[in-house]
């Protein structure tokens, strides 16, 4: 039985931080199976997990200095969320790692502790029905896991209560860029061009920065400030964002522009942001999808028609 | 999460208090303290909170709750959509 270390060391840090930015994900697993905390013996507590660095990296540092057991389930690196939203931390998954495993040679008890966050792929009764071991869930972070060990195994409303923090949000941030990261180089780059044909080079940077600008208003600036943007819909919350950062834009560096292009830089800068926004919403956990479907049928074509109008206020600026 | 309110009046949860045995798991397993359990039977006491994510309905032995369940994700519906015009995907989803 691989016995595992409990103490983080950096490179775990600049693990977790490469995963986080996407960077050789594949490497960042942990082997399934089931691992040993300290020495448990046959009655102690049998914590499952994911083989996402992350989640399993939490759970061990959480639970240093005491005696448990943790079977890992294989979710090719994606972390407990994400994974029982996708399936793949399932009860088919569970069920296979427990025969895997032993599991019942190496324990008397019959009672597994879950995420929280792992219930929607995990059917605890079928779990029982065809294993026999039942399926507690524990609490949804694992920073948690001591105080419900120590309490006699009791789930407190706090624990069962999900959170979404500035620290949270500003963990994902990151997230949200790299997964912008394509578009909006190709974008900046050819904003730079057209600018600089056009124009010249400074053009070309100011529009450049605008737009990058406007790509931070949905990805940074809306989740951090997320609780205090106005509104419920994250489309909206976005257009706010890059409306301000439209109007900061225009005091720096749009003094000369004239009416028509401001105001259609304005517009666009407020669809670019609130797009970004809206694909916030894949990274929260409290937006449900049938809110985010109707939001998109709202949104997208009011994105497109904003865009539309900016062409035109740009033509117009142009040629007339 | 009392912070954090999304649209109202939109979610597919469904509770058929007939069938629903009292059991609790609902409560247990929603990180969002949609039910409650009143008279050995689950109620819904704050809907707009659900986030469809299914954790209620998969772990319901009874079968008494449906929901649409599903992550709420702009980008991957954006290929869903284009998937059905059979238009190129964009790139990655969530
Ligand atoms: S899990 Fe099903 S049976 Fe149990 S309380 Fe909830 S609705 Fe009722
Ligand atoms: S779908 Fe998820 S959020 Fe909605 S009620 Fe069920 S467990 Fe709670």
């Amino acid at each position: 039985m691989p016995l595992l270390s409990t103490q983080l060391g950096c490179r775990d840090r600049l693990g977790a931080w490469k995963a986080r930015w996407g960077i050789g994900r594949m490497s960042y697993l942990t082997p399934p199976g089931l691992y040993a905390i300290g020495s448990p013996g046959s009655d102690d507590p049998v914590i499952v997990t994911a083989n996402y660095k992350m989640s399993y990296d939490i759970v061990r540092s959480a639970l240093h200095g005491r005696n448990v057991w943790i079977l890992v389930l294989e979710t090719f690196g994606i972390n407990v969320w994400c994974a029982a939203g996708k399936g793949t931390f399932g009860t088919d998954e569970l069920i296979h790692r427990i025969d895997a495993a032993h599991l019942t040679q190496a324990v008397n008890h019959r009672t597994l502790l879950l995420p929280i966050l792992a219930a929607p792929g995990i059917a605890a009764h079928e779990v029982t029905r065809r294993t026999g071991f039942r399926v507690h869930f524990a609490t949804i972070q694992a920073t948690d896991l001591p105080e419900f060990l120590d309490n006699g195994m009791v789930t407190t409303a706090a624990m069962r209560e999900l959170t979404f923090t500035f620290r949270e949000r500003l963990v994902l941030v990151p997230v949200e860029i790299v997964l912008a990261l394509k578009p909006t180089i190709f974008i900046t780059a050819l904003l730079f061009l057209v600018g600089t044909a056009f124009n010249e080079a400074a053009a070309g940077f100011t529009a450049a920065a605008a737009f990058l600008g406007a790509v931070a208003a949905g990805t940074i600036a809306t989740p951090l400030l997320l609780p205090w943007l106005p509104g419920s819909s994250f489309a909206v919350k976005g257009a706010t964002c890059g409306m301000g950062w439209g109007l900061v834009w225009l005091a720096l560096a749009g003094g000369d522009i004239g009416v028509p292009a401001g105001a259609g830089t304005l517009l666009a800068l407020t669809a670019v942001s609130s797009f970004y926004a809206l694909n916030f919403t894949g990274s929260t956990p409290f937006t449900s999808r049938s809110g985010v479907k109707k939001e998109m049928r709202i949104a997208l074509p009011a994105m497109i028609a904003t865009l539309v109008g900016a062409t035109l206020l740009w033509l117009w600026a142009a040629f007339l | 999460m009392k912070d954090f309110r999304y649209l109202k009046n939109v979610v597919t949860l469904r509770l058929d208090g007939k069938i629903c045995i009292g059991c609790g798991r609902c409560m247990e397993v929603c990180p969002h303290g949609v039910f409650t359990i009143e008279n050995r039977k689950a109620r819904i006491t704050d809907l707009d909170a659900c986030m469809e994510c299914g954790a209620c309905s998969k772990n319901c032995a009874v079968a008494a709750i449906t929901v649409a369940a599903g992550v709420g994700c702009a980008l991957g519906m954006i290929n869903e959509w284009l998937q059905g015009l059979n238009l190129p995907r964009t790139g990655r989803g969530c």
